[in-house]
């Protein structure tokens, strides 16, 4: 599906990356925690989040995520758009909560990068 | 593939407005060098959490990456507080990370076991007071398996 489309459906603007809204995902992650995004997010993908703070593309960089879309209206600081346009990274920001917006595009095709964590992720004391 | 680099980066303590941007640069760097993907991904992910962890929790500190044809090494060396108990905090889930840390995303406690899971060696040395030493390879030949 074409970041076009994703517009469509989640009646999303485009903040940064005008020029590349042909690209095409497969599969998503949603998370308000980095660290998390960090630990299981996979190449390629889309990150579904509610931070809007510069580390969200510097961790979009990193993991060399497709693109970002804000949830809940967020609009991101001058600070982080100007990063992402830097890293070439398109941010969407729709005004749908997270789980609407996943479950919209999850009805559409798009895919948890990871369906769940191993059962061996956390260990206990 | 001619891969020989080396460089060190000075990490200032508590600069979390800045949190991020060595990796970011270290990854161009090797991008350009010509390491492939999936192995920069690894190596962008080891330097970013060890990044994270200097700015987070140490005064300042210094990475050292160093790539030849077979590995690529990472060196986390800082002064700081160190770790009282190693093995809880390579557990996935511990974190002692304050509410700065939190606000910014981080502090879940997957930092050092995701830099486990993206090395193909790992070695972690800390002394209380004094300073945390992290040690990291990535092997850029003979890597069949796809970590991460
Ligand atoms: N460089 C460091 N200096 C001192 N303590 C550290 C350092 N790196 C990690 N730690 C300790 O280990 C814990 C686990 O680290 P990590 O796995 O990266 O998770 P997180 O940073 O999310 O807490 C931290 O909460 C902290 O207590
Ligand atoms: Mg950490």
């Amino acid at each position: 599906m074409t970041l076009f489309e994703i517009m469509d459906i989640l009646d999303a603007k485009c903040l940064v990356g005008r020029k590349q809204l042909n690209m095409e995902v497969e599969t998503a992650f949603s998370a308000d925690l980095l660290s998390d995004v960090l630990a299981f997010a996979k190449a390629g993908s889309l990150l579904l989040t509610g931070l809007t703070n510069p580390q969200i593309v510097r961790t979009a960089s990193i993991l060399d995520i497709a693109a970002i879309i804000l949830v809940r209206g967020k609009i991101a600081p001058d600070e982080t758009l100007r990063m992402a346009d830097e890293l070439e990274i398109p941010m969407l920001s729709t005004r749908y909560i997270l789980f609407e917006t996943s479950g919209r595009l999850f009805m559409n095709g798009i895919k948890g990068c990871v369906e769940r964590v191993g059962s061996d992720t956390y260990v206990t004391l | 593939m001619n891969l020989s680099y080396e460089n060190s980066f000075e990490i200032q303590g508590g600069n979390f407005k800045k949190a991020g941007d060595i990796s970011v640069q270290i990854k161009k760097v090797l991008q350009n060098l010509g390491v492939p993907r999936a192995i920069l991904r690894r190596v962008a992910i080891a330097v970013y959490e060890s990044e994270i962890n200097i700015i987070s929790y140490a005064n300042k500190g210094i990475i050292h990456i160093q790539v030849s044809p077979e590995t690529v090494s990472i060196e986390a060396e800082d002064e700081g507080p160190g770790i009282e108990n190693i093995e809880l905090a390579m557990r996935a889930g511990y974190s002692t990370a304050t509410d700065k840390i939190r606000e910014m995303g981080f502090g879940a406690g997957m930092g050092i076991p995701n830099i486990i899971n993206c090395s193909d060696t790992f070695n972690i040395t800390s002394e209380v007071n004094k300073g945390t030493h992290l040690t990291m390879i990535i092997q850029l030949t003979n890597n069949q398996e796809e970590k991460n």
